[in-house]
Formats: structure tokens, sequence, C-alpha cells
């Protein structure tokens, strides 16, 4: 009994700065209305950091499962190569990697792009979801594509037809962890993107806190933490089956 | 092992073509191409580019110029950078520190798969959901003095009599980003520890408590031990991701008071976006990535 005293208690310091965020931002429910007004728009921003996300979960689903399905069942040259050098991004700091990636992107025309900034992040997440995606193609039994195969289809009709949907709870895991990471980070957007109309929600926000010389609306600031927080929330409370196997299958990345 | 799946289903092993051999290779290398140009182009290219910027005066806009080795001769004049090594190393040790203990303390309380666990698990976990620059952002608000339910409370509660300066001191400023950062990661290692925690079969603890172990005994002689290999991982994880660490002070503290939170990352984007100077922040980044990856083998061995 004492335990579930403990545990509550430490609920409640956990949960309480999510609570008060979310009842300081609606004492005045015209923080949002403020909060939408301001910069170049929190529809403009929400946009931005919406278009990054989806960009950001698609391409990283559309690589890994390729990737995944390719090195899971196929024997090609450079294989383990490739393999250890798209493991080795774990092994460098990201922080150290954006400033070249900064002027890269300048070189192929992407540098405050959505798309650039996209891309980055499939990068990031590459490690992780080429693992995941590789040993779910493995676990498959090889029956399952044999049949397709003898019915006369190519092993891209047996992978789209029949693979993918087996190996769908690797999607979504693949897939959350994807959009948590793009929608929450602030380093990579704050370098890659330098134009206001290009922002996302966490680089707008914060350079709100930073550009105002007169007193910062408090309130306002928590409806923008709250947009912020809100749609990872959701999707981690429904989702965390996903999560936590992903964490179990022993690729962690913070 | 991959040509099983077209000798079995459709001819003696030792008959197949090579055209078919061939193109399985072309078919694994097509299913592979997206992954080779994502990981060449904006993983082993900028890698590449950050060495061959570091040896360059390489401002932001202009040309470059070769001047090997400046960059990397002018970082030990460089006093912030100095501060900012010996700045992220403290906060590192402290945050490591009390942040294992906490989520350890968090993962012990929730093992057992009792009634009600799963909700606990989800409200420590939960900060975790929310972006570093959110969470910063909200500590922001809750610490202020003028707006925060914080200072009021410990005043009603009478443990203090005015408003404390949060991150108005450079130690307060520590004490109130480590505090965030426990709040924002502790769940998350604690579901570390916890995949540790269950891959310790029931029956090594039966066995020591038939020996007359108490609990004590069975955590510092069984679980600690057992639990080595998680609590090697969970130590890297967050030593490193302390040493890396940005996004908590530009949020929170941008640096202040008086430049005394300033982190090793925080001055390679300075040099890079304040002083215009890419060459010297690449010269920054390769000391600071070779650190690294040297430490991350050093624990690895160790720890393991």
């Amino acid at each position: 009994m004492s335990r579930y005293l403990t545990l509550s208690a430490l609920a409640v310091l956990f949960l309480f700065p999510l609570v008060w965020s979310g009842y300081a931002s609606l004492e005045e429910p015209s923080n949002y209305l403020e909060m939408a007004q301001f910069g170049e728009g929190l529809g403009t921003y929400s946009t931005n950091s919406v278009l990054v996300s989806v960009m950001t979960v698609a391409g990283t689903l559309v690589v890994s499962a390729l990737g995944g399905y390719g090195f899971a069942r196929f024997d090609f040259p450079g294989k383990n190569l490739l393999f250890l050098a798209t493991l080795a991004i774990l092994m460098v700091p990201y922080a150290t990697i954006l400033i070249p990636l900064y002027v890269l992107l300048g070189y192929i025309g992407l540098q405050n792009s959505l798309v650039g900034l996209s891309l980055v992040f499939v990068m990031f997440q590459l490690p992780f979801a080429l693992f995941m995606m590789r040993n779910a193609f493995e676990a498959l039994p090889r029956e399952l594509e044999e049949a397709a195969l003898v019915d006369g289809c190519g092993t891209f009709r047996a992978f789209t037809r029949i693979l993918l949907h087996a190996v769908r709870p690797a999607l979504i895991t693949v897939g959350l962890f994807a959009f948590l990471a793009s929608w929450n980070d602030f380093f990579a957007p704050l370098i890659l993107l330098n134009d206001g109309a290009s922002f996302t929600l966490p680089v707008a926000v914060v350079s709100m806190t930073q550009q105002t010389f007169g007193a910062i609306d408090y309130g306002m600031l928590q409806a923008g933490v709250m947009v912020m927080a809100f749609p990872c929330l959701i999707l981690f409370i429904v989702l965390q089956r996903h999560y936590v196997r992903g964490f179990m299958s022993g690729a962690l990345r913070g | 092992m991959t040509l099983t799946i077209t000798r079995s289903g459709r001819r003696p092993a030792h008959s197949a073509p090579p055209a078919r051999w061939r193109s399985r290779k072309v078919q694994g290398w097509l299913y592979a191409a997206p992954t080779a140009v994502i990981v060449g182009v904006l993983f082993i290219a900028p890698l590449v580019l950050v060495v061959w910027m570091s040896l360059n005066r390489w401002p932001l806009l202009g040309q470059a110029t070769f001047n090997a080795p400046e960059n990397y001769t002018k970082i030990a004049d460089n006093p912030l950078f100095v501060d900012a090594v010996f700045f992220t190393l403290k906060y590192t040790a402290i945050t490591t520190v009390l942040l294992s203990a906490v989520a350890l303390g968090l993962a012990l309380l929730v093992q057992d798969r009792k009634p009600g666990i799963g909700f606990f698990r989800t409200a420590f976990f939960l900060p975790g959901a929310v972006g570093f620059a959110a969470a910063g952002l909200l500590f922001y608000g809750m610490l202020n003095n003028d707006f925060g339910p914080i200072d009021p409370m410990l005043q009603s509660l009478g443990i203090t009599d005015e408003p404390i300066k949060w991150i108005g001191t450079p130690n307060m400023a520590l004490f109130s980003t480590i505090t965030l950062v426990i709040w924002r990661f502790a769940g998350f290692n604690m579901l570390i520890l916890l995949t540790g925690l269950q891959a310790i079969p029931t029956e090594v603890y039966e066995a020591a408590r038939s020996d007359g172990a108490n609990r004590w005994q069975v955590f510092t002689k069984i679980t600690l031990p057992l639990l080595r290999p998680t609590l090697a991982l969970m130590l890297i994880l967050s030593v490193t991701g302390s040493l890396l660490a940005f996004d908590q002070f530009f949020v929170f503290t941008n640096g202040g008071p008086d430049n005394s939170t300033v982190s090793m990352v925080m001055v390679i984007y300075r040099e890079a976006f304040f002083r215009f100077n890419l060459g010297g922040a690449a010269a920054l980044s390769v000391v600071l990535l070779v650190a690294l990856v040297g430490l991350n083998t050093l624990m690895m061995r160790r720890l393991r």
C-alpha cells in the first residue's frame, strides 16, 4: 500500500507541469487566438511542422521498408559495409554534422527547405528504422513469400501485396519514432531553416521568447507549448504498446 | 542463404542459371539503393565535409580559403569554449548520477505487473513524449517569478519568503535545468532499466530468498550485477546526451546568467552563426566528434 502512495505522489510530480501548462494556457482562451496571430501565424508554423513530420514519416517508412527487405532477403556486394555505415550514424553525434549538412544542403539547393530538413530527419532515423525493418522481415516465414513467387509474382509484388501487411506492427513503431523525433526536434530546424515563413513550431515559439523586447506573454507561450505537446501526448498514449516494443527490440535513440 | 527461395521453388540448386543469381543481386541493390543514397549523401558526405571545412577559413558567405591548422590551434585561445568544456563536464556528471538514481528508483517501483502499474509507467514516461523545446518553454513559464505557480506554492507552504531566482544565478540555473532534464528523461531511462529488470529470471530471486537473503542483499547481490549491461547502456546514453546538451540551455537559460551555462555545442552554434566562422565551428565539431567516439568506445569496453 505504501508503494502506491509513493507512486501516486511521484505521478503527481511528473504530471503537474503538463496539467499546469494546459491550465495556464486555457485560463484566458484568447491565449490561443493571440498565439495564432503571432509572427507568420500559428497556421503557417503548424502546417510546416505537419509537412515535415509527414514527409519524414513517409520517407523513413519507404526507405527503411525497402532497405529492410533487401537486407533481410537478398545478398549483394557491399551489403555488410552499407549496413555498418548506416549503424555508424548512431556513433556520430547529431550536433557535430549539422553545420556541414547546412553547407551541403546549400550545394544541392535544399537550404532553408522543408524537404531538405525532412531528408536529414530520415537519415537520423535510418539506423533504428532499418534495424527494426530488417528484423521484422527476417522474422517472417519464408513460405509466405515463396507462395507468392510460385504464383508468378515478382519479388516487388510479393513485397507490396503480402509482406508489407505482415510487418505492419514494425511499420507503426518506426513511424511513431519518426513522428516524435521530427515533430519535436529543435536543433536541426534551428540551423537548417533561416526564413521565418519556413519555421517549424519549436523554432517559431522559442524565437518568440527571444525576440520580445517587452514582457513575454506567458499564457500565450503555454498555448504554444500545448499546441506542440498535445499531438505527441495523444499519439504516445494511443500507441504506447508499439513504443515499448521498439524499446524492447534493443534499438534506442533519444 | 537468400537463394533458397528460388532454389527450392523452381529448380535443383546447382542448375540455377547465372542470370538469376545476378538478377537477385541487382534486385537486392535496388531495394537497398535509397538507403545507400541517404547514407552516402547525408551522412558520409557531411562527415568528410566537416573535416575539410575544419581545414579552411570558411565564412558564412564568400570564398573558403585553406588555412590549416589555424582553426585547431585557435581552439585553445577560445576562453568561452574552455569554460564550456568544464561546465559541460560538470553538468554531465551531476545529471548522469541524479538521472540514473531517479530512473532506477522508478523502475524498481513499477517493475512488478500489479494492477494500476501501467498507469504509473505511462505517467512517468509522458514528459518524454513532449519535445525538449516545448519542455524548456513549459519550465520557463512555470518557474517565472510573476507568472509561474512554483514560487507562490513554496511561499504559502512557508518554505521560502520571497521568489527564488530560478535561472538568475549560475548555480540555480544549473539546478533548474537539471530538474527539467530529469523530469523529461527519467521515464525514458526507467523504460530502458525495465527491459533489463524483466530479463532477470524469477528463479534467481526465488533461489536467493530461499537462501534467506533480505531485500537489500537481493538488490545489491543479484539485481545490480545482473542489471549491469542495461545500466551501462543507460550510462552511455546519458553521458553522450549530456555532453551534447544544447536545447535545454538554448531554450531555458539561453546560456545565462553571464555565460555561466554555455555548453560545448552552444559554443559551436555561436561560432558558426554569430561569429560567422564555419571553419572554426567545424574544427570544434571534429574535436567533439573524435572525443565522443573515443569515449563511447572506451565506455563500451569498460562497462560491458
